[in-house]
């Protein structure tokens, strides 16, 4: 476990995401209009969907494939559907984002 | 802070609606409680009729159990009746001895059924038809009786003498007036209901008044008429209707008119005190039907919740008998001919007597006013829409009786009769849904709307094709509780606004960014969904261009990135051809970036030009920057291709440059956003090999000029274009085609496609504007080429700023 330096929160879009690619795969990086970071893997309980690529909008984010609309502060799909994806610790200081890894 | 008490007497639909409406919207600011007289939680009432004929259990209708109240902190009280309200001190009592004290009161008690008051009318086996124990009652009685007479004839009488007769009884219906259902049907409609019903093996006697009930032992026996005649009777059910249940609020001394007198805002006469639902009297109307209740009760909880929005104005109407094989359908003022008001009403008629089918449209000032359709009710649900809307019929009359042929031609296998499905039948072709699921989701997660079936079944939610088979399905369901969404509804959940009014207020007061129009607008959520941003983009960019700030992040990926995402996440590219006329060069460039890049698949478009499919994000711009060609915007709700024919240059036939003519369209149409995509085609002659009967706009050259076609659409739903007008030069073409692409552009919804907005404003409107008006024509067309001045192409402007767009680069750890 050990917090790794991810980017200058500046280099995250408000309302907007960035992908990290680890040896584990692709990390989604979100950044809320409030500042509010949250990391949550890269892959839509649906099909598989690259959420970073969606709209991002009060803590969700919606799937660009198909909409599931994906909670960033607990991972989960908002009813009617079903499905979770894996959170990740995350933090700034100093301005830099930093993502906790296993 | 302490929060406030909402007590609710009543735990049916309409108080349950308003509180599950209030939750959504203010979920914090009440302690509820919640009284109701039954044993039961909440419960859909309109779905007795199908418990007594065997279809579904009291379990399959419970809408709201006992967990859900205690998830939401709602404390119930069930088999508790409210006698008395103290106003004074703000405290209800219930018989029981409970009571509870609130800030805010809403009254929800119903109504009750209307007993005949006859002799005999006391007996045992004497029953109204309103509740679970009724139900109850009746399908006891069954068992052990075997005559039964349902004295009323309307909707009720019907559905509780077709489940008595399903229950095994020898059935009975005595009606007062000449023909039945005469509130719903016209004379005609209601003799082949009958004859339908008799069929099922069910016995009618009309114009019948019942005189008294006889009894043998307590109990009913039979029951006479007032011209003498006596039939046995085991069993009596009173469906005469049903009466407002306003006794409590009476004697609590709040104003009642045959009703409990509510506002527009569902406010009684005591500020502190709502009301909702069957036991209201809103402007001198009760209402027996569950969709108006369901407008009061989300109007009533924006003001408990303090919003102040929201105002109920009333409801038009609409039924369909729950008598399962059985297809009718009215709504609105049917009533023409004899006896009917002299006020310059029509009415079309069509009666198949042998096939059983009977539609009957009544129409005044080209607006449709009711109507009765039986055996074929396929275009209820359309007509019931445009005489809610007040839609002019104008233009459509000829065919107005064949209906809307409004179902998708595609994805459901031609399937457009929603009874004739069996439950295996696939409706939604996208989704893969069946009619079965749906049918099921409606009963058991009681569902009244088509948003609701979209959200909890997903049918419907993708391409919409199915949309109006879906609604058929509920209508069919539901009966009497189904409600078409009205057109003109808010944009999405975080506004009440609609369409027209968000682009009128951003006008209005000038917003040229999101944050400050949602501000302007008072938008309930902090930052829109993802529904409402990408609309509210396009109305500023479109209403301000050159000031409003375009959003990237308020738009859908393909548009912020210009390139369209795949189902495995990678793009595809699309370069531009202009009029899909490309050269050796530039094929040979796409040949070489597709090796380079090593794209699995090379398509030829249908838009004639060339898709390179499975890039990946990374690598967009470098082969950006390789091809060194436009964009070709196949990914946005912007101008898309100018599909050409070969023309007068090479063909023998042709009589116009049509591929001269597209490559000029395309290119002063270059990077234009629209409420949708926007496609054209030319062709050089009427053999039209472009296919612009259609597109968007579609140009035919003749050989004394060009014709204009709008509104043509080639995808879910196959429209032909309709004929604008004729013009004699090319420059004429572009300005016309200009001016009506931009009025398109200021005036149409958010994804409305052309065929959309000209079917809600006319084509004579869009005439008068394009044809018509030549100063409004001009006009228009310049403030077209005044929002696309200076446009570049976006993927040069992504190559030569590369470290500003990090959106395409991986961040690697």
């Amino acid at each position: 476990m050990s917090w790794k330096k991810v980017c200058p929160l500046n280099e995250v879009p408000k309302l907007g995401a960035r992908v990290v690619r680890t040896g584990t795969g692709d990390i989604g990086v979100f950044r809320t209009e409030d500042d509010r970071v949250f990391a949550i893997n890269n892959s839509c309980p649906h099909k598989g969907g690259p959420l970073t690529q969606g709209i991002v909008y009060g803590n969700k984010v919606a799937c660009p494939l198909h909409q599931w609309k994906i909670s960033l502060e607990t991972g989960k799909a908002e009813e009617p559907d079903v499905g979770e994806v894996a959170c990740y610790p995350i933090k700034v200081e100093g301005g830099v984002v930093y993502i906790e890894l296993k | 802070m302490q929060k406030m008490k909402l007590v609710v007497v009543g735990n049916g639909m309409a108080g349950m609606r308003t509180v599950e409406e209030l939750l959504k919207i203010a979920p914090d600011i009440y302690d509820i409680t919640v009284f109701g007289d039954e044993p039961y939680p909440n419960y859909n009432r309109i779905m007795l009729s199908p418990v007594l004929a065997n279809e579904q259990t009291i379990d399959d209708i419970i809408l709201n159990s006992r967990e859900w109240y205690a998830e939401n902190n709602i404390k119930l009280y069930t088999n508790a009746r409210i006698n008395k309200i103290d106003r004074k001190n703000r405290v209800v009592y219930a018989e029981d001895g409970a009571s509870a004290e609130y800030d805010r009161l809403l009254i929800a008690t119903g109504s009750k059924p209307f007993m005949l008051p006859i002799p005999g009318a006391d007996l045992q086996g004497v029953l109204g038809y309103r509740d679970i124990k009724d139900t109850n009652d009746m399908i006891a009685a069954a068992k052990k009786y075997k005559h039964a007479v349902v004295i009323g004839g309307g909707l009720l009488g019907l559905e509780a003498a077709n489940g008595l007769k399903i229950q095994g009884m020898d059935v009975t219906v005595v009606h007062k007036n000449n023909w039945l259902l005469e509130r719903q049907l016209d004379k005609t409609a209601g003799r082949m209901l009958q004859k339908n019903l008799e069929a099922k093996g069910l016995k009618f006697l009309l114009n019948k008044n019942t005189e008294q009930l006889i009894g043998k032992n307590g109990r009913v026996s039979a029951v006479r008429f007032t011209d003498g005649v006596e039939v046995a009777a085991d069993l009596v059910v009173m469906a005469v209707g049903i009466r407002p249940n306003y006794a409590l609020a009476e004697s609590a001394g709040i104003y009642c008119n045959k009703g409990i007198v509510v506002n527009d805002t569902m406010q009684t006469y005591d500020p502190r005190i709502y009301a909702v639902g069957e036991c209201v009297a809103h402007r001198g109307i009760s209402y027996g039907l569950v969709a108006p209740l369901f407008e009061m009760a989300k109007v009533c909880a924006t003001h408990l919740a303090n919003f102040g929005i929201g105002q109920y104005k009333g409801s038009v109407t609409s039924t369909k008998l729950k008598v399962t094989g059985i297809d009718l359908f009215s709504a609105g003022d049917f009533s023409s001919g004899e006896g009917a008001p002299d006020d310059g009403r029509e009415e079309i008629v069509l009666h198949d007597a042998v096939g059983g089918v009977y539609k009957k449209l009544v129409i005044k000032n080209d607006k449709i006013i009711g109507g009765v359709l039986f055996g074929d009710t396929a275009d209820g649900a359309w007509y019931f829409q445009m005489l809610r809307d007040g839609k002019s019929i104008h233009e459509i009359r000829d065919h107005l009786m064949f209906g809307q042929d409004s179902l998708g031609n595609t994805g459901h296998a031609g399937q457009d009769k929603a009874a004739a499905m069996t439950d295996e039948m696939e409706v939604c072709g996208c989704n893969g849904v069946c009619k079965g699921t749906i049918v099921k989701a409606i009963k058991e997660k009681g569902l009244f709307t088509i948003d609701d079936v979209k959200k909890q079944t997903k049918a419907a939610s993708s391409c919409g094709s199915c949309t109006g088979l879906v609604e058929q399905i509920l209508a069919s369901t539901l009966g009497g509780g189904y409600a078409p969404p009205s057109t003109s509804k808010a944009v999405c959940g975080c506004t009440e606004m609609n369409h027209e009014e968000v682009r009128e207020e951003i006008r209005k007061h000038k917003y040229l960014t999101i944050p400050d129009a949602m501000k302007g607008m008072q938008w309930r959520t902090p930052n829109g969904c993802a529904t409402c941003r990408p609309a509210l983009n396009y109305y500023l960019i479109s209403t301000w261009p050159h000031e409003a700030k375009d959003d990237p992040q308020s738009r859908f990926i393909n548009e912020r990135v210009h390139a369209n995402i795949q189902k495995d996440g990678t793009y595809s590219v699309v370069p531009r051809m202009y009029g899909g006329v490309t050269s050796p060069d530039q094929l040979r460039k796409i040949a070489d970036v597709a090796d380079k890049y090593k794209v699995p698949m090379v398509k030829v478009t249908g838009g004639q030009r060339i898709d390179l499919l499975g890039v990946k994000k990374e690598d967009l711009t470098n082969m950006w920057a390789d091809l060194d060609m436009p964009s070709g915007y196949a990914y946005g709700k912007s101008i898309r291709t100018v599909k050409t024919c070969v023309g007068s240059e090479f063909c023998r036939f042709g009589t116009q440059n049509s591929t001269q003519m597209g490559i000029d369209l395309e290119k002063a149409f270059d990077h234009m956003w629209a409420p949708h995509k926007v496609k054209f085609a030319v062709s050089g002659c009427p053999r039209n090999c472009a296919e612009s009967g259609i597109k968007d706009v579609g140009i035919i050259g003749v050989d004394s000029g060009w014709e204009i076609y709008v509104g043509g659409n080639g995808g879910i739903k196959t429209e032909v274009a309709q004929f604008l007008c004729k013009v004699k030069t090319a420059e004429e073409v572009m300005e016309y085609s200009g001016a009506f692409i931009q009025i398109y552009r200021e005036e149409a919804r958010y994804l409305d496609r052309t065929v959309h907005w000209i079917e809600r404003v006319g084509l004579d409107y869009v005439k008068k504007r394009v044809v018509e008006d030549h100063e409004g024509r001009k006009a228009a067309y310049e403030r077209l080429l005044y929002a696309l001045q200076g446009a570049t192409n976006p993927w040069l402007d992504r190559v030569q700023k590369r470290d500003e767009y990090k959106e395409y680069q991986t961040i690697t750890i």
